[in-house]
Order: C-alpha cells, then structure tokens, then sequence
C-alpha cells in the first residue's frame, strides 16, 4: 500500500473526526453540567443540516454563512427545550428522562421525515471538489473548512467557560449543585444556556458535515449514536476527551472505510468503544469515578 | 425585626421536617438555633434560605415574604448562608470560587473592593488564590466558603454547622471569624453542634425539637437551663 494513500485518508479522518467532536462536545457539556443525556442530540444534528439545506436552496445562502445564523437558531431550540421540558425532569430518574428525550428525538425524525422526505440531500457548492495539494497530500477543501471552524469553535467554547462569568457560573453548577444554589446562582436559567450552547456546538456541527456528506431523517440515530461512542471513548463530561474521542473515532472509520469495507466502518467505532470499556472505562481524558 | 418566621410547615414527602416554627431575628443580633441531630436546623435554614418550599407559613425579611422565593431571589436581598459542608466550588480555583459569590446583582459593581477586602481579612485565602478549592485543608475551606459567601455583601448571614469536622486551633479562628462579622453589621445566625461555644456567642437561642421550637431566650438564659444542660452539654 502506497504511503500517500494512507496518509490522504489519516488527514481525511482527522477532519472529519474533528466535526465529530464539536458535535460530541455538545452532548458532553450538557451531561457534563445537569447530568442529563441527550438523546435527542442526533435529531438537533439533523434538524440543523436541514436548516442549512433549506438556507441554501430556497435563500441562496452558503453554510458557511448560514452558520450563525443555524448556530443562534439552534441555541434557542435548546434553550427552549430546556427551559420548556427536560426541567420539568431535572429531578426524575434517568429512565424518564430518557423516554422523554426519545420522544423528542422521534417527534423530530418523524417531523423532518414529513417535510423533507425519505431521500438524501445536499448542498451543491461550486467549491466542493476543489482541494489543495500538500507535497503528496490532496486534501479537500470543504474538509478543511469544516475542520477549522470546529476546532475554532472548540477553541471559542473553551474560552467561555474559562473567562466569561457565566462560563463560570455554568462550571460551578456542574461542579457543585448545592453550592451554586447558596451563592444564589440562576441554576434553572444557567441549566438551560447549558442546554443551548450545546444545541448550538450540534448544530455548528451538522451545518459543517453538509458540506461533506448528504442528509436524511433517519441519520439522527447514527449520529446520537456515534455522539455516545465520542464521548464515552474520551470521557464522559471532559471537553478535551469530546475532541480526541471525534478524532479517534473520525480516524477509525476513514481508516476501516477504505483498507476493509466503508460498510464496516461502523463496527470499528464499536470496537474501539469496547476496547476503552474494557481497558479504561473512565474514557481516556476522564475522571476516576 | 430583620426577618419574622411564622407557623413554618416543611416535608419532606410524608415527613415532618419544620413544625409550626415561629422566630425573630433583630437587625445585628447573634441568634443560635441549636438542637439534635434531625432536630431541623438545617431545614430550617435551607427554607429561609430558598431552597426548600415550605408547605404553610410566612418569612417575612425586612417586610418581604421570601417563603418559597427560589434562592437566587432570596439571596438578591441580601440573606446569605454558609453552608452545612461548606459547599464550596472543589474544580475552581479559589479566586473563581470568590467571584460565583459576587454574581449576584447587589454584589456585580463592587467585587473588585470586596474580594480585597475578604483577602485582607482572610489572607491564607489570597495565598492560595490560583489554587483549586478542592486541594485546601478543611479549615481554609471553611473559611474559603464564608469569603465567598461575603463577596456578596450580604447583610444577614446564616452559618450552618461552620465547625464540624474542625481541629480546635481552627475552630476558635472560625468563631473568631464570625464575631469580627457580627461586629462590622452583619446579623449573623449560627447552627452549631457546639452548644456551648455558641450559646455563649449568641444574644438570643432558640432550642429546636424535633422539628419545633421547645425552648427559647437570651444565651446566658439557656446555658443555665437544666433541660439544656443535660441535654446538650453532657452536665
């Protein structure tokens, strides 16, 4: 095997992986800060590619100009969701929360399933083919888009939660619940910023995989899916670990995709999955529980 | 009066936590509540401090009913607690943790002066300021979550078993602390499972039972009394 073949497809995954891991930052932040998973977190993925379809063909605007305004949408969906439902559930077991975020997630599919059809979509950009050769490296350009603005809003979301006061209020809550609640911290309200800001991190993510790959409805359960896989692969609630766990997990299937067969892409991501359960079930950046 | 409890009710589920719980508390008083293990002293604090919803009663501070207010309105008015384990940020470092207690509207503007300020009266805190909260002793904890809770500037403070788990050195600090407080204006109520350290302290005292007011008067008052004195101080 030729080495320029193995090292395009290395590059190929690492951007990829690198979206992967914004999406999966977003689910670990809101499990992270209210211990809730995200089932619905594909769906979000979902509805977000849709928004971006729809802002491209019927608006004539591009993705990546499409992202804020994706990005703000899907942070007021979340918020709202929040705010609306999942509070309402704070306090239930996991169980409930879980039925109740699946009936979300099913309202959604079946929603875009009504308005956009079965078929796969996507946008036809005129760049989509263009790529820049690097020594023996060809790499896409819409790959190197989509990577860079994950990583810049990885970066953007870290920055955040360091420096802003309400990036700081959000950790107390996920570090302390009763502490937060006697220095008199908005808990419900910074629950649901919570909630919106990894709404949004999903939906920067889906707006960037459109310009790699098509949409259809029911890609929201791969993607929910292959969320849990990130985040458990890099440990759960750790930012850092979304990241590396998207970029292992990107790695994997371009890897598997082209030496095996693209169909078994997907059993590799399970595998390393169990491989980390079995050697460090804490996932690789995590905490000892 | 600062704040008026009356005919307080709280459950947990079927159980009785607060019984028809009535107390005064006077502006720049030391009020103990002292009482048994589940006796409902920290119910009690927990609902004046919002984070417990009372099933009947009223608390009334400085006029305004707060009963079943949620605790970031209630402490908007400037009633603060220093929680039973201290409860502080362990992940943050202890600056961070200083400044969750200055988000607060009231507090926003002069949290630069006050983290100063609590440094200066505080200044093991300063010296570990850029480390995280979780790596202090027990003691610098204790005095790390009274700090924050003043970089809220508050005017009532309710301290909720500040010493346990303290070596005596500390302790003392810890009530050394809270007298300085007390004498700077802040009114200041103490639950404590050293009955007498605190009943010394204390202008007024209320003995709790479960979950009712059994017993009260001035602090001297109550370290006289034989029921309290067998009870609560092994005499």
């Amino acid at each position: 095997m030729p080495i320029d073949f193995l090292l395009n497809i290395l590059v190929a995954g690492l951007l990829t992986g690198l979206v992967y891991g914004l999406m999966a930052l977003g689910l670990s932040a809101i499990f992270g800060v209210m211990k809730v998973v995200n089932f619905a977190h594909g769906d979000m993925m979902v509805v977000a590619m849709y928004a971006t379809y729809t802002l491209y063909t019927a608006a004539g605007l591009e993705p990546v100009a499409a992202l804020p305004l994706v990005a703000a949408g899907l942070f007021v969906f979340g918020f709202a969701l929040q705010r609306g439902l999942v509070n309402r559930f704070i306090n239930a077991t996991e169980h409930m929360q879980f039925l109740l975020l699946l009936g979300v997630a099913m309202v959604i599919t079946n929603g875009t399933l009504m308005v956009f059809g079965p078929d796969a979509r996507n946008v036809q950009l005129d760049y989509a083919f263009d790529s820049y050769n690097v020594g023996p490296l060809i790499v896409d350009k819409v790959r190197v888009i989509a990577a860079g603005v994950a990583g810049g809003t990885a970066l953007l979301l870290a920055a955040f939660f360091r420096f802003t006061v309400t990036g700081k209020a959000i950790r107390a809550c996920a570090d302390n619940f009763t502490g937060a609640q006697v220095v008199g911290l908005h808990v419900n309200h910074l629950y649901a910023v919570t909630f919106g800001i990894g709404a949004a991190c999903v939906g920067v993510a889906g707006t960037l995989l459109l310009l790699i790959t098509d949409v259809h409805p029911h890609l929201s359960t791969d993607y929910t899916l292959l969320g849990f896989i990130i985040v458990i692969l890099g440990g759960l609630g750790s930012l850092g670990g979304a990241l590396l766990g998207g970029v292992l997990v990107g790695l994997s299937e371009a890897l598997s995709g082209a030496l095996i067969a693209p169909s078994l892409k997907s059993m590799f991501s399970f595998g390393l999955l169990i491989l980390v359960l079995l050697l460090r079930p804490q996932g690789l950046l995590g905490k000892q529980a | 009066m600062i704040l008026e409890v009356r005919n307080l009710d709280l459950y947990y589920g079927d159980a009785q936590a607060l019984d028809d719980v009535s107390l005064d508390i006077a502006e720049r008083e030391i009020v103990a509540i002292v009482g048994a293990n589940g006796a409902g002293k920290t119910s009690l604090i927990r609902t004046i401090g919002g984070m417990c919803r009372p099933a009947r009663g009223s608390i009334r501070y400085k006029g305004v009913d707060i009963a079943g207010q949620p605790s970031h309105k209630v402490c908007e008015l400037g009633v603060a607690q220093v929680a039973e384990g201290r409860q502080i940020f362990p992940n943050m470092t202890v600056r961070e943790n200083l400044e969750m207690g200055a988000v607060l509207k009231r507090a926003r503007a002069g949290k630069r002066g006050t983290m100063e300020k609590v440094f200066a009266m505080l200044p093991r805190l300063r010296e570990r300021a850029d480390q995280a909260a979780g790596t202090l002793s027990g003691g610098e904890q204790q005095m790390l979550a009274i700090g924050r809770c003043l970089m809220g500037q508050p005017e009532m403070v309710m301290f909720d078993e500040p010493s346990l788990g303290l070596a005596p050195t500390i302790v003392q600090e810890v009530f050394r602390t809270i007298r300085d407080l007390h004498d700077a204006g802040i009114t200041v109520v103490l639950v404590e499972q050293n009955v007498s350290a605190s009943l010394k302290m204390a202008d007024r005292a209320y003995v709790l039972e479960n979950g009712r007011v059994v017993l009260t008067g001035t602090g001297a008052e109550l370290l006289r009394d034989e029921g309290v004195r067998q009870a609560y101080l092994g005499l």
